[in-house]
């Protein structure tokens, strides 16, 4: 099933499908690791529910949800 | 002399081998024109001095953050002999990604395998020699920390042959779309064609800008998206082929070290009541007059007994006025009362040797009143830093940002500003400073902005003398409500100045929040010192060449008069920064402190002025003032010796609230005024070098104009209750103009491009 990160809660893993939005954000994303085949793992959400922290290739990555939205997961 | 180019990614302890490898060498510049730190140093350990020139940190060369384009262009158009790529061993995946890209460049690379103890003590293994051969350079493992194989590192770093051809982990995946793109850059002329072309496919904006790029890339990409190709094949590249080199020990803990701590930190209810105990310490301990509250606790019984009661000799009670009166002070208040002692003797020494009274007041007073002023301030102005450099360092600044992200987005700002403005309470030099830690050039710039807004440690005499002033001699209120009153105003009027500019002069999407919670660890001592050395070096400079010409200058407008003779204090009233302050008087009459309260109103004005030294610079102004007021035959109820005696300046607001008549919404508007308006020289002087270029003027005019109606409305509303609603209507106005003009529906020029068009 596919599931964008953005509803994601504490303790979801799967695999990213695909990664969209636009040029800067999608840069990034894949600076950081967030690729397609990637395995992720959703840690938790800030105290007051936005940003997100992921584990993803080894190490703590925090983004936005509205960031997270553009990253479609195979759970 | 060599150069090499240190690159590596944020926290992967790149500053600490810098430090390591040039030590006192080193000295920090700015790279041009962006505020980023650039770093430079001589490695003398080897046979030969290597010149060592530390990039920023980056986890990819890709053109979006100022600090990627800085590394890409040193590197590409600099031509540094080799890089030395750090590399955190123990986060290899993403660590390899800006290796992949850095192979790419046709120069020499070496890999400095970083925090290999650390993978040791997991239980981890890393087979160096194997990473070395697939990636066809240099791999050497090092202990940044601990200093270990930094000889060995930099020896192979000089023996590499200075040629080297770029190579990618790509080959075999899009060898047809690389050959055409390559071509292009062949073609061309262009150096390190091979790295081009891969940051071409990846439709990088940089590469498109260059003539005839557009072509080629739609030749090459043929309407394909390679972007995350590439990035896929990189990824997969460390993963699948460098799989054998780490070796993972079988049933690896759940939980790090990092993990449990992360789950106080970053708790759902606990995080911010933590964080902001954090806060408290680190601003008691260096603010603090009565540290840990012994003197509170104390006053429970039969409290501790003032300085003066303690009946010591001279010599001893001003020893012990460092440490304690009535209360023990934090250490950082020991530290700036250690200064002031020792500046005072000198300015004392000085001084009193000079027979000339003119002279004299000039040095003692003058010079180096002003410059102390200043440098009395840098203990408690480092001390903040310090605090501030462990929490960065330890990774917790981070989780700060992760914490209150949520809270600053909503005002177009990211998390990462919180930290400078709540150093705004302590002092704005460190806060504007420490703004370079935004990645986004107009968020720092609004930041930078509102800093001052954030009323910090030397306005706070300000405030304690007029609302002890106000308490005192109308009898009504109480001081230490008037004091949080102000402080909140300062805060509100940050948080609308932000949300104006961000949708004003400062428009811009909200920067992305995609950042890296980096694993706590202690920081080194070494780097914390040498953090602080640069800043101390920075601070001082500043401090004796604009700041001080500056304080010379004010000081020589209140001692001289218009025929250039010396004046003593007590005659101010004669000096040509009296006459200026007179001459803008009615300026302040909308704030209620102008021409409505008299002849001896301009008091005023010229203690506002005088604050531009140093904020706490108005209350000895005060005194001074008030002394003269006497010598003017106003009508005060006080004696001049009695009004400069009282250092916390309460006697003499009182004789300058008997003097002038004002009211006390005028008083309050005088202390708004004071809070919002231009800080310091010293604060100007750091704005100036943090803001981006041409953007300085603004903030002035910005700074002005915000104080003074901020006062104008505070005096308004306090002295007509029903003008309230004017102001709100003015803001509703304003408000729905903006939002109007933002959402298309309304454009002022369009109007007026009308009515010309009508008129002609």
């Amino acid at each position: 099933m596919i599931k964008l990160l953005s509803d994601f809660n504490a303790g979801d893993r799967g695999i990213i499908t695909a990664v969209r939005g636009e040029g800067k954000i999608r840069r990034r994303l894949f600076d950081m690791g967030v690729t397609p085949g990637a395995e992720l793992i959703m840690r938790k959400k800030a105290p007051l529910g936005d940003p997100i922290e992921i584990t993803i290739r080894g190490y703590e990555l925090t983004l936005r949800k509205a960031e997270a939205a553009c990253v479609e997961v195979e759970i | 002399m060599k150069t090499f180019a240190l690159a590596g990614n944020p926290n992967c302890g790149k500053t600490t081998l810098f430090n390591a490898l040039t030590g006192a060498t080193a000295h920090v510049g700015n790279w041009p024109g962006v505020t980023v730190d650039k770093r430079e140093g001589v490695y003398k350990g080897g046979n030969e001095n290597v010149n060592i020139v530390d990039l920023p940190g980056i986890y990819s060369l890709s053109p979006y953050t100022p600090e990627e384009v800085i590394s890409r262009n040193y590197i590409l158009g600099e031509h540094p002999y080799g890089i030395i790529n750090i590399v955190d061993a123990t986060n290899l995946e993403r660590n390899l990604y800006l290796t992949t890209q850095l192979l790419e460049i046709d120069v020499p690379v070496i890999v400095a395998l970083n925090m290999m103890d650390e993978v040791e003590k997991s239980g981890d293994k890393i087979d160096a020699k194997s990473l070395e051969n697939a990636l066809g350079v240099p791999v050497v493992e090092i202990s940044a920390l601990k200093s270990k194989g930094i000889k060995q590192l930099m020896d192979r770093a000089v023996a590499m042959s200075a040629e080297r051809k770029g190579t990618t982990v790509l080959k075999g995946v899009l060898d047809k779309q690389l050959e055409t793109a390559c071509a292009f850059y062949e073609a061309a002329g262009i150096k390190s064609s091979l790295f081009h072309a891969v940051k071409l496919l990846e439709n990088d904006e940089l590469e498109l800008e260059r003539k005839g790029a557009k072509q080629a890339f739609e030749e090459a990409v043929a309407g394909e998206d390679l972007e995350a190709v590439i990035a896929d094949e990189r990824y997969k590249y460390i993963s699948s082929n460098l799989a054998f080199i780490k070796v993972k020990k079988a049933g690896k803990g759940v939980l790090t070290k990092s993990d449990r701590i992360d789950r106080v930190l970053t708790h759902r209810i606990w995080a911010i009541p933590i964080f902001i105990v954090i806060l408290f310490c680190i601003f008691h301990i260096t603010f603090s007059e009565d540290f840990l509250y012994i003197g509170a606790w104390a006053g429970i019984g039969g409290g501790l007994p003032a300085l003066d009661d303690l009946e010591l000799s001279e010599g001893l009670a001003a020893f012990v006025g460092i440490f304690y009166d009535g209360a023990v002070f934090s250490p950082g208040v020991i530290l700036f009362n250690i200064f002031d002692t020792i500046f005072g003797l000198i300015t004392d020494g000085i001084g009193g040797a000079i027979q000339t009274e003119w002279l004299s007041g000039l040095v003692a007073d003058g010079i180096l009143g002003g410059l102390f002023a200043v440098l009395g301030f840098l203990p408690q102005i480092l001390l903040l830093f310090l605090f501030f450099s462990i929490l960065e360092d330890t990774g917790y600044m981070a989780r700060i940002a992760f914490v209150l992200d949520r809270i600053f987005r909503r005002f177009g700002l990211s998390g990462r500003a919180f930290m400078p403005m709540i150093m705004g309470f302590g002092c704005s030099v460190p806060a504007m400073i420490n703004t370079r830690t935004l990645a986004d050039e107009k968020e720092r710039t609004a930041t930078v902005r509102v800093i001052p807004f954030f009323s910090c440690g030397a306005k706070l005499p300000i405030l304690v003398a007029i609302a002890g002033g106000i308490v005192t001699y109308f009898r009504v209120g109480n001081a230490d409500l008037i004091t949080y009153g102000m402080y909140i105003l300062g805060v509100c009027s940050a948080i609308v100045c932000v949300l104006l500019m961000r949708n004003t002069t400062l428009k811009g999407e909200t920067p992305p929040f995609i950042m890296e919670l980096p694993a706590y660890h202690l920081p080194g001592f070494k780097n914390l010192m040498l953090h602080l050395w640069d800043k101390t070096k920075h601070f001082v400079k500043k401090a004796f060449t604009i700041i001080f010409a500056s304080t010379v200058i004010i000081w020589l407008l209140s001692h001289l008069s218009w025929n250039w003779h010396y004046i003593p204090d007590e005659e101010m009233q004669n000096s040509i920064l009296a006459s200026i302050g007179m001459l803008v008087q009615p300026v302040f009459t909308p704030l209620g402190f102008g021409s409505q309260i008299g002849t001896f109103g301009w008091v005023f004005a010229v203690a506002a002025l005088t604050g531009l030294i140093a904020k706490e610079n108005v209350i000895a102004t005060f005194g001074t003032l008030g002394a003269c007021l006497i010598s003017m035959g106003a009508a005060i109820t006080g004696n001049a010796d009695a009004i400069l005696a009282d250092e916390e300046g309460v006697t003499a607001a009182i004789a300058m609230i008997e003097a002038t008549g004002i009211s006390i919404p005028a008083l309050i508007a005088f202390i708004a005024f004071n809070m919002t308006t231009i800080p310091c020289f010293a604060a100007c002087a750091t704005a100036k070098a943090e803001l981006p270029e041409g953007k300085f003027k603004l903030t002035v005019l910005l700074w002005l104009l915000s104080s003074y109606i901020i006062s104008a409305a505070v005096y308004t509303i306090g002295s007509w209750w029903w003008t309230l609603f004017i102001w709100l209507a003015v803001v509703a106005v304003v408000t729905t103009f903006i939002v109007l003009r933002n959402l298309g529906k309304f454009d002022i020029l369009a109007i007026f491009k009308r009515k010309k068009k009508g008129e002609e």
